[in-house]
């Protein structure tokens, strides 16, 4: 690892000056950007450890929403109160996610930024335009078993693998972001980017800009929601597929439905398709089974990764049912 | 250079590092304590985990700086029914991944305890979650065995907790 400067900032004052030096990098819970630093594909000069930030905490805003401060770990939003009787679902993606060590470890704004863990982005004698622009794209034509299905150009078909942002997608939350420029507020859903043809451009984050906090809005149907993560072993690996749902059903109708999916996009793919065919249908399994249709009808394969559209659209139709018919057939 | 301090196993430790110098070298190279192993280098085996403040971490992707200050345990700090019960389930084989699983399983009660849910726990809203085989598989699978000794690992811990 190539040799740096190291300074802990102990506020947000200080931690959004220092990085305002040129080859300065927030250094988070380390889980991603040490191991990215030891291969050679991060370089920075300075690292600014933000860990000992006072931003660790839930509040539960008087309006209702949930302020999540960006340097708690996954591990204890996971766990925490709030989070596990009105937003299952974003409990359940952060325990899909890595280890309990990694989850103890890693930040919430940490998980946000994660990088792809497309193989050709960490090989350094591979082409990869998001780690080299304009070098060419390995994956394509490559092992791209774990590509994106929806969303990818000719420069990059590299996926989001972040658990927790398909639950935030979902949930419509809201990311903060402070610099010395001031605080701004995005939408989480549109804030990582499609490839293009600039695939390095990750994320709508300014280099010296901070994510302080995650906003959640009230969310009354989140709490009948649910996270389904497939993957090639039971447990600790990245995503093929998965599905953060929440359903409202009235009198056998549905009248609310969010739905989003992990590791098919270079973002939390956010399944507006499927809710338009949701909403006002009976909850049947014909209608859950239209509304993946609906979505993964956009979808586009690689050479490796046509098996991904069907597991999603299974994926889908099994979570609706899991949400319809608690103790049902999963 | 770094002049940080570092509580580990007990004892006041002053080190001498570089910043991209990981918490795992520092144990084993600089402080000469080998028991905490290198697997992978890259947070995906759990060979190198130990406690911070009594929380289970992967070492290899702590910077030593980073924890500056902070009380750290190691294998040759743990003191726990559990190392009796993995030599009586034969909860290893080769014994390259045991000082992990050792200290995972430590950190993993401790969460437990707090009521921690996982990702197979089926009523989130309960803060009491009963520990079967499938939580505990679950819960130490940060951890991996190449010589495949997990019944007895399963094995040891559900006797721990007894």
């Amino acid at each position: 690892m190539k040799d740096f400067a190291y300074v802990s900032a102990p506020d947000v004052a200080t931690a959004v000056r220092a990085i305002t030096e040129p080859g300065a990098k927030f250094l988070g819970g380390g889980t991603n950007l040490v191991d990215l630093m030891r291969q050679n594909v991060e370089r920075p000069d300075t690292v600014v450890d933000i860990t000992r930030l006072p931003l660790d905490r839930v509040e539960e805003l008087p309006d209702g929403r949930i302020r999540i401060g960006a340097m708690m770990r996954n591990s204890a939003l996971a766990a925490h109160r709030l989070i596990r009787t009105r937003y299952p679902m974003l409990a359940q993606a952060l325990l899909a996610g890595a280890s309990g060590q990694l989850r103890n470890m890693a930040t919430v704004g940490g998980n946000v930024l994660q990088r792809t863990r497309c193989p050709y982005f960490v090989d350094l004698a591979a082409r990869c335009n998001k780690r080299e622009p304009g070098s060419g794209c390995d994956a394509i034509g490559g092992f791209n078993r774990n590509a994106a299905i929806f969303g990818a150009s000719e420069s990059c078909v590299a996926t989001h693998p972040s658990d927790m942002c398909v639950a935030l997608a979902a949930l419509d939350a809201t990311i903060e972001l402070e610099s010395v420029r001031g605080v701004r507020r995005l939408p989480l859903v549109g804030f990582h980017a499609l490839p293009g043809d600039a695939p390095q451009h990750e994320t709508a984050i300014a280099a010296d800009e901070l994510i302080t906090a995650i906003e959640l809005p009230d969310l009354p149907v989140a709490a009948r929601s649910r996270y389904r993560k497939v993957r090639d072993r039971a447990s600790y690996a990245f995503a093929l597929v998965s599905v953060a749902a929440a359903l409202e059903v009235r009198d056998g109708v549905v009248t609310e439905a969010r739905l989003a999916l992990g590791g098919v996009a270079s973002r939390p793919w956010r399944a507006h398709a499927a809710e338009r065919a949701l909403m006002g249908a009976p909850a049947t399994e014909e209608s859950f089974r239209r509304a993946a249709d609906a979505e993964l009808a956009g979808a586009v394969a690689q050479s490796q990764n046509a098996f991904k559209i069907e597991l999603a659209r299974r994926a889908v139709t099994a979570t609706l049912r899991q949400l319809h018919l608690p103790g049902g057939a999963a | 250079m770094a002049d940080i301090r570092m509580r580990v196993n007990g004892s006041i430790e002053k080190l001498d590092v570089e910043p991209r110098v990981s918490l795992l070298d520092a144990l084993r190279e600089h402080l000469g304590l080998t028991g905490t192993k290198k697997g992978c280098d890259q947070g995906a085996c759990g060979a190198c985990t130990v406690l911070a403040d009594g929380e289970r971490i992967v070492s290899c992707l702590a910077l030593a700086v980073q924890y500056a200050d902070r009380d750290i345990t190691t294998i040759e700090g743990v003191t726990s029914p559990l190392q009796r019960s993995f030599v009586r389930h034969d909860g290893f084989q080769c014994g390259y991944c045991t000082s992990g699983q050792i200290c995972s399983a430590v950190g993993m009660l401790t969460e437990h305890a707090a009521g921690a849910p996982s990702a197979v726990t089926g009523d989130l809203a309960t803060m009491e979650i009963e520990l079967t085989a499938e939580e505990i598989r679950e819960r130490m699978s940060g951890n991996l065995c190449r010589c495949g000794a997990y019944n007895g690992i399963v094995a040891a811990i559900e006797e721990g907790i007894r």
